[in-house]
C-alpha cells in the first residue's frame, strides 16, 4: 500500500438534539471510525441515506467540531488552529451542485475564490491566469468565465466546483456525492474526470456516494456505512466478489444492474424493514434487527471491525 | 440486377426508399455544424435577467411611468409656477382677496383686470385655497413631502432592520433568540398610539431653531420619523433574518467555510448579496405604506406643521368646503392614490421579477 | 397478441412558458397490453415524466396536449371532460410520484386518506371502508395496518409512505399504474423493497405498468418492453434484451458504454459528450445529434423516422439507413 495521506482515528460526530424542554439528548451521526487513505488513492464510502457518510466528510475537514477523535493529515494533528492552513491540503465537492455555487457569482470569482482567500495569486493577471488553466483542467470553455453559475447544466455547474476544489492544489479532496444529481449521460464524464484529475495530479479521494457501481469503479478500497459505523472495509473488487458483512451482501445483491439477463438471473436478498433512527440505535450491532443471522451475542456486545486476510476488516459475529 | 431486388434483402428498404438518400446525407458532420445545433442561451446576468423579466410586467412598466412623471412633476413645477406654498395671492403687491376658493383654471376679478390690463398671471391649475394660496403648488409641496417621508422612514427602517436582523440571523443561537424576543415585544405595542403619546412629549421636549427643515415639519413628524425607527424596523428585521437564516444552509455557505474563508467574507460575499434582492423589494413596499401612514396622521390632524402642506393634510382642510369645493379633496386624494398604488405595484413587479423563489 | 389497453398515438405537450412554448414531447406513441410492465428511460428533459402526466391529464397549468390522441380501450381521453377524467383517474389509471415525503398530505392520517380514495371510486361506506383499507395496507406489506392508519405520514420512513403511495393507488384495483420514478429517493434496500413489491403486485393483479424512470438497472430488473426517449421524441423501442444487447440508436449505445456495469468495472467508462439538451432550443435535426459521435450530415437537418428493426425492436435512427443504403450500394 501507498504511503498514508490521511488517517482518521475514532472520528465521533455527535449532534445535541432536543428532546423536552431542557433535556437534550445526543444523535450519533458518526459513530467512532477509523480508516486510512494512501496518497493519490481512492477510498469509496458507501451507504444509505442517514448513515453518517456525508457528516464524516464534512468531520474530517472540520466543517464541524467533531465530538471525538483525531484525523493527522501527513501525520500533522488537523487542529482548530491549523484549520485555514490545511484547507489549502483538504478540499470538499459538494453533492448538489445548484446549491453549492453562490447565485450571484460569476465562474471566475467562484474559482477565484480559494485564490483570494489564501491570498495565492500576487496581482489580477496572475490570477486571471490561474482561473482559465482550472477551467481548462476541468473542461470548461474559456468564454464561459464571466458567466453565472445558474446559466450551466448541471455537468458543468459540477465541473465548476471541482475547478473550485482543484484551486489551492489539494492532495486530498472529499467527494460528497458528486454525481448523484447528475444525468445518467453525465455522470461518466465527471466520473472520467475525477479519475483522469487523480493520474495527473495524484489527488486523493474520500468518495462518498449510495451508488455502489459507480464507487466500485471509482474506488481502490470500499467501506461500507451503516448507522454511524464502519461495517466492512476491502479491496473493491474484493468486497465485489466476496463480501462479508450481511448488510454488504444484501446491499450488493439489491443493486440494480443495468443487464436484464444477469439482474434478472441472480439472487436478491431484500432486507425487511428500515433503517432505524439514529436516535433509537438498537444495543449491540446496529445491523442486528434487519439481520437475518442475528444471534444474542450481536445484541449483546458491539463489534469491531477485525481483519479477515488481506487488508479485508469486518465487523461481524456471525460472519 | 435490379436495385430494388437488393433492397429488398435488408428488412429496412421495405419500410423507405433508400433510393432517395445519396452518399452525401451520410458525410460524418463536423463538430462546428454539431455545435450548431445546441447552443448556450444568451447570457444573462441576474440583474439583466430580472430587469427584462420587470419591463415585460405592463402593470409595473406603466407604474415606473407614472412615478416617473409624477417626480418630474414635483422637483420642476415650483421652478415654473411663479407661486408659493405659502404664498397668499397678490396682484401687484396688494393681496388679493377675491382670490379666495377659486375652481381650477380660473382667475380671481383682480387678476383678470390685471391681464385685460395687458399683463399675464400664471393659470391656477387646481385653483386657490381658502386662504387665497394657489393649490396646484400646495399639492406639489405635500407630494414632495409624502415622497420625503415615504423615502426617508423606509431607509431608517431599513438600516435598523438589516443591521439588527443580519446580527440576529448570523449568529443565531441564545443571542437570536434573545434579540427576537425583543422584537416580539416591540411587535406587540400599538404604533398609533405611540406615535400620537410621542408627538405630544416631544411638542415639549423639542425646540428646533425656526427656519431648519425639522422645524417646517413640526414635532409631530419628527415623533413620526422616530416612531418609524422604534417601531417599525421589526418588520424588515424579521424578514431579514430568515433570509440569512435559510441563506445560510445553503451549500455554497459552507463550501466557502470549505475553502477556509472567515465569516466576515462570507457575510460580505455570500450572505448579503443573496438577500439583496428582498430587501430592494420590502424596501420597495415599505415607502407606500410610510407615505399613508403620514397622509393618515396629516389627515387626523397630526401630521405635518402649518403652512406646510402634505397631501393628508390637503384633504383634511378640504373637508370643510367638500360640498362646494369637492376638487379641493378629489386632487390630494387622487395623487395619494396613484402614488401608493403604482409604488405598491412597482414593488410587486420588482418581486416577480427578482424573488429567486418565484423562478420557475 | 391481446387487446391493446392503451394507445398513445403521435402524442404533443407543450409548455407555454414566460420564455416561449417548449415542446415537452413531440409525437411519442406506444402501445401499452394489459398486464404488460413497460418502461419509460430517458434523462431529465426528455419528456419522460411529461408522456405519462399528460396520459392522465395531470399537466402543470401552463401544459396543454397540443396534438395526438390517446386511446383507452379505444376511447380518446383527449377528448373527454374534467369530470370523465376524474373517474378515469384512479378507477382505470393510477400515477405513483418520485417523492412520497411530498405526496401525502401531512395534516390527515393515514388511514383518512387513504378511506378518502377508497370512498371517492367505490361504494364502500364506514366500516366496509375502513376494511378495504386495511386489507390495502396488508396488500402493500404494511405491519399492524390498524395501527399505521392512525398515524401521520411524518411518523412514516420514505419506503413506509411509497407503499402507502402504492396501496393508495390500488384502492380500485386500476387497469394501469404508472409509477413515475417510483424508488429514485430511496436508498438501495428500500428500492428492492420496492420493486420486488411491484412486480408481485403486478403478477396478482394482473394490471399494467408503466415504469417512468432514469434508471437502467431499474429497467433491466423490472421491464419487458422499453421505450427510450430523448428530447421529447422516442429513440428506440424494444424488448428489455433487445435494447441492452442489441441498440440500435447511438443514444442508447452512448448511455449503456457509460453507466459503470459489471462488465466494464477496469475499463475506463466512455461518456457520451456535450451537455444535456435545451428544451427551449431543440436542433432542427435529430435532438441527439449535437452530442452524437457519428452524427452526419442528415442527422443535423432532418428528423429521423422510426423503422422496424425487427419484430421486437424499432429504432429512430440515420446511422441504421445509412447501414442499409451501404449495403445496398455495395450489393450493386
Amino acid at each position: 500500500m501507498s504511503e498514508t495521506l490521511v488517517e482518521v482515528r475514532n472520528l465521533k460526530q455527535y449532534f445535541p438534539v432536543k428532546v423536552g424542554i431542557a433535556k437534550t439528548i445526543p444523535l450519533k451521526a458518526v459513530d467512532d471510525i477509523s480508516f486510512t487513505i494512501g496518497k493519490g488513492e481512492t477510498l469509496g464510502l458507501v451507504g444509505e441515506s442517514g448513515c453518517g457518510k456525508t457528516t464524516a466528510g464534512r468531520s474530517i475537514l472540520r466543517l464541524y467540531k467533531p465530538t471525538g477523535g483525531e484525523v493527522l493529515f501527513n501525520g500533522e494533528l488537523v487542529t482548530e488552529k491549523n484549520i485555514t492552513h490545511m484547507r489549502k491540503k483538504m478540499q470538499m465537492v459538494f453533492q448538489d451542485p445548484y446549491s453549492s455555487l453562490d447565485p450571484r457569482m460569476t465562474v471566475e470569482d467562484i474559482i477565484g475564490e480559494p485564490l483570494d482567500v489564501h491570498k495565492l495569486c500576487a496581482n489580477r493577471k496572475e490570477r486571471r491566469e490561474r482561473i482559465l488553466e482550472l477551467m481548462e483542467i476541468v473542461g470548461l470553455n474559456a468564454e464561459h468565465a464571466t458567466r453565472y453559475a445558474h446559466e450551466f447544466s448541471g455537468g458543468q455547474r459540477q465541473r465548476i466546483g471541482i475547478a473550485r476544489a482543484l484551486a489551492v492544489n489539494p492532495e486530498f479532496i472529499v467527494c460528497d456525492e458528486p454525481v448523484s444529481a447528475l444525468d445518467v449521460s453525465i455522470q461518466a464524464q465527471v466520473i472520467n474526470m475525477f479519475e483522469e484529475l487523480q493520474q495527473k495530479l495524484g489527488v486523493a479521494y474520500l468518495f462518498i456516494a449510495h451508488d455502489l457501481l459507480v464507487v466500485h469503479h471509482i474506488s481502490k478500497r470500499i467501506a461500507v456505512m451503516y448507522l454511524g459505523k464502519i461495517v466492512e472495509i476491502a479491496d473493491a473488487d474484493e468486497l465485489n466478489d466476496y463480501p462479508i458483512h450481511p448488510y454488504t451482501e444484501s446491499l450488493l445483491s439489491a443493486v440494480p444492474i443495468p443487464d436484464p439477463d444477469v439482474t434478472r438471473a441472480r439472487h436478491r436478498i431484500i432486507l425487511e424493514g428500515d433503517v432505524p433512527s439514529p436516535l433509537k440505535r438498537p444495543s449491540g450491532c446496529p445491523f442486528r434487527t434487519r439481520c437475518r443471522y442475528a444471534t444474542e451475542q450481536c445484541a449483546e456486545e458491539c463489534p469491531t471491525l477485525s481483519d479477515r486476510g488481506g487488508d479485508h476488516l469486518v465487523a461481524c459475529w456471525v460472519k | 440486377m435490379n436495385a430494388n431486388e437488393t433492397f429488398k434483402k435488408n428488412p429496412l428498404s421495405l419500410q423507405l426508399d433508400l433510393s432517395k438518400f445519396s452518399q452525401e446525407s451520410f458525410i460524418p458532420a463536423t463538430d462546428e455544424e454539431k455545435r450548431q445545433q445546441g447552443v448556450m442561451g444568451e447570457s444573462t446576468t441576474f440583474f439583466k435577467d430580472g430587469m427584462r423579466k420587470l419591463f415585460k410586467n405592463p402593470l409595473a412598466v406603466m407604474s415606473i411611468i407614472l412615478i416617473g412623471l409624477i417626480l418630474l412633476v414635483v422637483i420642476f413645477a415650483p421652478m415654473i409656477v411663479p407661486y408659493k406654498y405659502e404664498e397668499i395671492l397678490s396682484v401687484n403687491g396688494v393681496r388679493d382677496k377675491g382670490a379666495k376658493n377659486l375652481a381650477p383654471f380660473t382667475y380671481s376679478e383682480k387678476e383678470q383686470e390685471f391681464i385685460n390690463n395687458g399683463g399675464s398671471r400664471f393659470p391656477h391649475i387646481f385653483g386657490t385655497d381658502e386662504q387665497c394660496r394657489d393649490y396646484f403648488i400646495r399639492v406639489v409641496y405635500g407630494t414632495r413631502i409624502s415622497f420625503f417621508i415615504g423615502l426617508f422612514a423606509s431607509i431608517i427602517v431599513l438600516i435598523i432592520g438589516m443591521l439588527y436582523g443580519s446580527i440576529s440571523g448570523y449568529l443565531g443561537g441564545k443571542v437570536d433568540l434573545v434579540m427576537m424576543r425583543i422584537v416580539d415585544i416591540i411587535y406587540s405595542l400599538p404604533d398609533m398610539l405611540m406615535i400620537i403619546l410621542l408627538s405630544v412629549v416631544l411638542n415639549e421636549v423639542l425646540k428646533f431653531s425656526s427656519g431648519s427643515l425639522l422645524a417646517k415639519l413640526g414635532t409631530n413628524m419628527v415623533s413620526l420619523f422616530i416612531v418609524f425607527g422604534l417601531l417599525y424596523w421589526v418588520g424588515m428585521a424579521r424578514l431579514i433574518r430568515g433570509q440569512i437564516l435559510s441563506i445560510k444552509e445553503n451549500e455554497y455557505v459552507l463550501a466557502a467555510k470549505s475553502i477556509g474563508a472567515r465569516p466576515g467574507r462570507i457575510i460580505k460575499k455570500h450572505i448579503l448579496p443573496n438577500c439583496l434582492s428582498v430587501i430592494i423589494i420590502s424596501t420597495a413596499l415599505q415607502i407606500p405604506s410610510a407615505i399613508f401612514t403620514e397622509s393618515f396622521l396629516s389627515f387626523v390632524g397630526i401630521g405635518v406643521k402649518a403652512p406646510m402642506p402634505s397631501l393628508g393634510s390637503l384633504a383634511n382642510a378640504a373637508r370643510e368646503g367638500l360640498q362646494s369645493y369637492p376638487y379641493k379633496l378629489i386632487f390630494p386624494a387622487i395623487v395619494i392614490c396613484l402614488i401608493v398604488l403604482s409604488l405598491n405595484l412597482l414593488g410587486d413587479g420588482l418581486r416577480d421579477a427578482f424573488d429567486p423563489k418565484l423562478k420557475r | 397478441m391481446s387487446e391493446t389497453l392503451l394507445g398513445v398515438q403521435n402524442l404533443h405537450t407543450s409548455f407555454f412558458t414566460d420564455n416561449g412554448e417548449v415542446q415537452a414531447v413531440n409525437g411519442v406513441s406506444f402501445d401499452l397490453n394489459p398486464g404488460e410492465i413497460l418502461g419509460i428511460v430517458g434523462e431529465s428533459g426528455s419528456g419522460k415524466s411529461v408522456t405519462a402526466y399528460s396520459i392522465m391529464q395531470i399537466l402543470a397549468d401552463t401544459g396543454r396536449i397540443t396534438e395526438g390522441k390517446v386511446l383507452f380501450k379505444g376511447e380518446d381521453l383527449t377528448k373527454w371532460n374534467d369530470k370523465q377524467m376524474q373517474g378515469f383517474r384512479g378507477k382505470n389509471c393510477s400515477i405513483i410520484f418520485q417523492d412520497p415525503m411530498t405526496s401525502l398530505n401531512p395534516v390527515f392520517t393515514i388511514g383518512n386518506q387513504m378511506r378518502e380514495a377508497v370512498i371517492l371510486h367505490t361504494d364502500r361506506r364506514g366500516a366496509d371502508a375502513d376494511a378495504r383499507v386495511k386489507e390495502l395496507l396488508e396488500l402493500v406489506g404494511i405491519n399492524e395496518p390498524e395501527k399505521r392508519m392512525k398515524q401521520y405520514p411524518f411518523e412514516h420512513s420514505g419506503g413506509m409512505r411509497q407503499r402507502v403511495m402504492i396501496a393508495m393507488a390500488l384502492a380500485c384495483e386500476p387497469d394501469i399504474l404508472i409509477a413515475d420514478e417510483p424508488t429514485t429517493a430511496l436508498d438501495v434496500t428500500i428500492q428492492a423493497q420496492i420493486l420486488e413489491l411491484i412486480q408481485s403486485l403486478q403478477r396478482k393483479m394482473g394490471m399494467a405498468v408503466i415504469l417512468v424512470t432514469h434508471d437502467l438497472g431499474v429497467i433491466a430488473d423490472m421491464c419487458d418492453n422499453i421505450i427510450v426517449m430523448y428530447g421529447g421524441r422516442v429513440c428506440e423501442r424494444g424488448t428489455a434484451r433487445e435494447i441492452f444487447y442489441n441498440p440500435k440508436h447511438e443514444y442508447t449505445k452512448g448511455l449503456l458504454r457509460s453507466i459503470p456495469n459489471v462488465n466494464n468495472m477496469k475499463k475506463k467508462l466512455i461518456p457520451i459528450a456535450g451537455t444535456p439538451i435545451n428544451m427551449l432550443n431543440l436542433p432542427k435535426g435529430c435532438a441527439f445529434c449535437p452530442r452524437c459521435d457519428s452524427a452526419m450530415k442528415i442527422c443535423l437537418s432532418e428528423i429521423p423516422q422510426e423503422l422496424t428493426i425487427n419484430e421486437n425492436h424499432k429504432a429512430a435512427c440515420w446511422m441504421n439507413v445509412k447501414a442499409a443504403y451501404e449495403e445496398a450500394s455495395r450489393n450493386e
